[in-house]
């Protein structure tokens, strides 16, 4: 099967800044792909890659097979939803959706008629006639994706495009974006540096580091097996034990994870003691930290369950699968 | 509103002053034109006529500059928009070497004094025994309208979002679909304005004129030379309402075009 | 729904992954991207090519023609390298004219640092709303409108018979005005044909080049700090001395740089209104004009740009272009 996308050793530097470090990833057709990282870490990078707005400084590049080096970004059948949304503001909304298909010469009433269609997709049915400036953020977002689709794109690319949205828009955007790739049975790219996003929508993640792809999986891997340190603290939160505490633990003497929602406190049976430094209420439990020999590590206590005082020893206890040991510190 | 926030009155007296002094003055070449005494420029004027217009309309030795005039803002203004927005273009986004070397270069012919680039072109003549003529009055005024087109077009490369462009080129228009339907549309304010101003200043520009024109006279220059040998001294004023008029409208447009930006504010003419 | 649902036309769903080629324009846009230094060039050739060979080669031109000399007794110009018409810019009537110009050009600056402070001070702090946008109009407008015009519209205020000898007449102060034009050096027979007169109508033209980045400098001091200034005890006095003037320097040097330039490579105003003393200005034109002596025309011009060289390596070591 030939992947969507193909980076084979790719790489990106700006002067001496290497933004974009030998990278290899593949992206399945019809997948929904989230490039996870924090600012800087050569995710947009990657995305910019795909589109042809930057040209990698070493390493090949694949679309479906083709080696898009020497393709621009306006004959690449991939189109992006930008984080600013980069409507034209001169042009209304319909315009803005059809200027794809009018750029390529469509006539007039198929591309309006086509705009038209998109614009209910995105449920903004009676918005055509409107400029940009008249539209709020969640609708401009719906007119972005309404006109990157409208080439029909074989991937379509999205850079942190509910960063701009608040919490409530972002959590229902979130639903509709990943129906809409359903549906529409493309490739999606996803951008981003909101780890929840990544993990509730993508069927695969790429974790990005200093440029590099710290680990690629599916989010439940990423989650429960991260495979570096790096991984481990930047999604989701996590007790990274040192070799010598992992050992102490029952573990080999490696760098290992435990996720706090996995630690238990207990009366009886307890793999290791602890005693409690400080409590955290976050609404939907406690976390507890304890102090333990070699180092600290946080339990979660759920509601209804027993929380600790300040200052007792406790027993703690954790199912072996979950103490992930990772592959590097 | 607490009482820091309340200006000193003598801050205010002076600042109002300030403005005053900028502008009454144009108010009296406005009173001047309709003086019924055209030897001296008595204060109060002994009485007031119109009939220095229809004076200045029949004097067949007006037209002439006029046309030349604004022949030469025309041409200059066509030639500074090409030459200031393809420098625009090239130094918006781009960081290259030279690039600060480059963008002292346009802005040199306005910042030197008028006379240097005046006397530069001269000896340029001189030495190449290029005899003056229009050209020679339109080569200095287009070089330092290039700066006034540049600092608008670039001053709207900046306010634009970058991303519009490349979301133009992402839907798959080429470079030339782009200009057209992206860029031209939103840059049309700001070169217009660039323009307009463009005109304002070429049409009125003397000191650099003076040493490209030869004895060719453009309007400023027929001012001058009234003002240095007067024969009908309010004549002289409704040719001046004339070029102020002609500068202040544009001048106007192009504020009313670039609301908003900073694009003719400060390091202009 | 899918896509290919939406649109019935499209031919096959496997679309292909790099789209056709159309044409000349997508042609060349493809080398652009391949190579964007190729349209760098393509937009630079035309407007750096005019003002290399038009501007560039104009300045070569004066510097080589102030190493020419003139040939006392034919008048023609003698195209070989020589000091001699540098020499000739030493003699005590030529240095007056450089001396008398650059100490106007400070006497203007000054001036309208004074009048230009309170009108920017105002606008950057007070003014909001309409009243700012007044401000900024009522700056810019006089420095774009014709100067010519402004110029001329002195000629009829200072002028013997004009609207301030009227104006001192109805008060009684005509003494005064009097008083003033009977001053050494700086006075004359009226207004109109004194250094006072000469200086006012500098400062006028030029004052606005001074008032705008003296309010773009000020503005870019945050309201707070004047506060904290205040909170600490410090009178209004103290304040503007000891926070907002050193704030506000670089946008003076800033619009200094503007008023000095101008006014040392001006020869209208001098001209018109004035004495019979002359100005660099006036000599660069009466010596490539009426004398004909275009190398020393062209030394005279060189004067101001040296003097304005050594002024911006100042005004660079005080940071005042970021104030530009």
């Amino acid at each position: 099967m030939i992947n969507a996308v193909e980076f084979a050793n790719v790489s990106r530097h700006f002067g001496s800044v290497r933004a974009v470090d030998g990278v290899d990833l593949s992206i399945t057709e019809g997948s929904f792909f989230a490039m996870l990282g924090p600012s800087g870490s050569g995710k947009t990078t990657c995305l910019r890659l795909i589109s042809g707005f930057e040209k990698p400084s070493g390493g090949m590049i694949r679309i479906f097979g083709q080696d898009v080096s020497m393709i621009p970004p306006n004959r690449r059948n991939v189109n992006t939803v930008f984080q600013d949304y980069a409507l034209f503001p001169h042009m209304n909304v319909r315009d803005n959706v059809a200027y794809g298909l009018m750029v390529k010469g469509v006539d007039k009433r198929t591309r309006y008629g086509k705009a038209d269609e998109l614009l209910a997709l995105v449920k903004l049915d009676s918005y055509g006639a409107r400029k940009p400036g008249e539209l709020s953020g969640g609708q401009r977002q719906r007119v972005a994706l309404a006109r990157a689709l409208v080439n029909e794109p074989r991937v379509l690319l999205l850079d942190e495009p509910l960063g701009a949205l608040d919490l409530k828009l972002r959590e229902a955007m979130q639903d509709e974006l990943k129906a809409l790739q359903r549906r529409l049975g493309i490739t999606f790219v996803f951008v981003t540096h909101d780890q929840g996003e990544a993990l509730s929508m993508a069927d695969t993640v790429a974790v990005f580091n200093e440029g590099r792809i710290a680990q690629i999986g599916t989010p439940a891997e990423i989650y429960d097996r991260p495979r570096t340190h790096f991984v481990a603290d930047f999604v989701g939160s996590s007790n990274v034990l040192s070799p010598d505490m992992a050992r102490s633990f029952g573990a080999p003497a490696r760098w290992a994870s435990l996720r706090p929602e996995a630690v238990h406190i207990v009366e009886s049976n307890a793999r290791a003691r602890g005693t409690v430094t400080a409590l955290r209420y976050i609404g939907a439990g406690t976390r507890v930290i304890l102090a333990v020999p070699g180092g600290e590590i946080t339990a979660f206590v759920g509601k209804g369950l027993k929380v600790p005082e300040q200052g007792a020893e406790v027993g703690l206890s954790w199912d072996d699968t979950v103490l992930h040991v990772m592959e590097e510190g | 509103m607490p009482s820091e926030n309340r200006p000193p009155l003598a801050l205010t007296i002076s600042a109002i002053a300030g403005l005053l002094f900028l502008h009454l003055p144009i108010a009296l070449i406005f009173l001047y034109a309709f003086t019924t005494d055209e030897r001296t420029y008595q204060f109060p004027p002994p009485g007031l006529t119109t009939q220095w217009f229809a004076v200045a309309w029949n004097r067949a030795d007006v037209w002439p500059p006029l046309y030349l005039s604004l022949r030469v803002a025309a041409i200059s203004t066509v030639m500074a928009l090409i030459l200031g927005t393809l420098c625009a273009a090239a130094m918006a986004r781009s960081r290259f070497f030279g690039r600060d070397q480059i963008s002292l270069l346009i802005i040199l012919p306005i910042a030197l004094p008028g006379i240097i680039t005046g006397m530069s072109l001269r000896s340029a003549f001189a030495i190449m025994e290029i005899p003056f003529s229009t050209w020679t009055i339109v080569l200095g005024h287009a070089t330092f309208c290039i700066v006034i087109v540049y600092n608008n077009a670039v001053a709207r490369f900046r306010r634009l979002s970058g991303s519009i462009i490349e979301a133009s080129l992402d839907l798959g228009a080429n470079g030339f679909q782009t200009f057209r339907h992206v860029l031209l549309p939103n840059l049309g304010s700001a070169l217009l304005a660039g323009g307009m101003l463009a005109f304002a200043l070429s049409f009125d520009e003397v000191i650099v004129t003076t040493f490209t024109a030869g004895q060719q006279s453009t309007l400023p220059i027929w001012m001058l030379n009234e003002l240095v040998r007067p024969r009908q001294r309010p004549v002289t004023n409704v040719v001046a309402i004339v070029v102020f008029v002609t500068t202040f409208v544009p001048i106007l447009i192009a504020y009313y075009l670039t609301r908003g930006g900073s694009e003719i504010a400060g390091g202009g003419k | 729904m899918s896509l290919a649902a939406i649109d019935s036309t499209s031919p096959t769903p496997q679309a292909t992954a790099i789209l056709p080629q159309r044409g000349i324009g997508d042609r060349l846009s493809a080398l652009f991207w391949r190579r964007p230094e190729i349209l760098l060039v393509v937009l630079l050739i035309l407007p750096l090519g005019w003002l290399t060979v038009v501007y560039l080669g104009s300045l070569a031109a004066l510097l080589l023609q102030s190493f020419y000399s003139i040939d006392e007794f034919s008048g023609l110009i003698v195209r070989e390298f020589t000091l001699r018409t540098y020499l000739e810019l030493l003699r005590p009537a030529n240095m007056d004219i450089i001396i008398r110009t650059v100490t106007m050009a400070a006497a203007v600056t000054l001036g309208a640092a004074v009048i230009g402070f309170p009108i920017a001070y105002y606008a950057a702090r007070y003014a909001r709303g309409s009243w700012k946008a007044l401000f900024y109009l009522g700056v810019m407008l006089p420095l774009w409108s014709s100067y010519l015009v402004k110029v001329y519209a002195w000629k009829l205020i200072l002028a013997r018979e004009g609207i301030i000898t009227w104006a001192t007449d109805l008060i009684g102060a005509s003494a005064v005005l009097n008083g003033i034009l009977a001053l050494p050096v700086i006075g004359g027979n009226s207004l109109s044909t004194s250094y006072i007169g000469t200086w006012l109508v500098f400062l006028y033209v030029w004052l606005p080049f001074m008032i705008l980045p003296m309010q773009a400098a000020l503005e870019r001091v945050p309201q707070s700090m004047l506060e904290a200034s205040a909170d600490l005890g410090a009178s209004r006095l103290q304040t503007f001395r000891t926070v907002v003037f050193p704030l506000a320097m670089p946008g003076i040097i800033a619009g200094s740089i503007f008023t000095f330039s101008l006014t040392m490579g001006d020869y209208i105003i001098p001209q018109i209104v004035g004495s019979s003393r002359r100005f660099i200005g006036q000599a660069v034109y009466q010596l490539q004009g009426t004398a004909g002596n275009i190398p020393l025309a062209a030394a005279f011009a060189v004067v101001p740009i040296i003097i304005m060289l050594i002024y911006l390596t100042i005004a660079r070591r005080k940071g005042a272009f970021d104030a530009l």
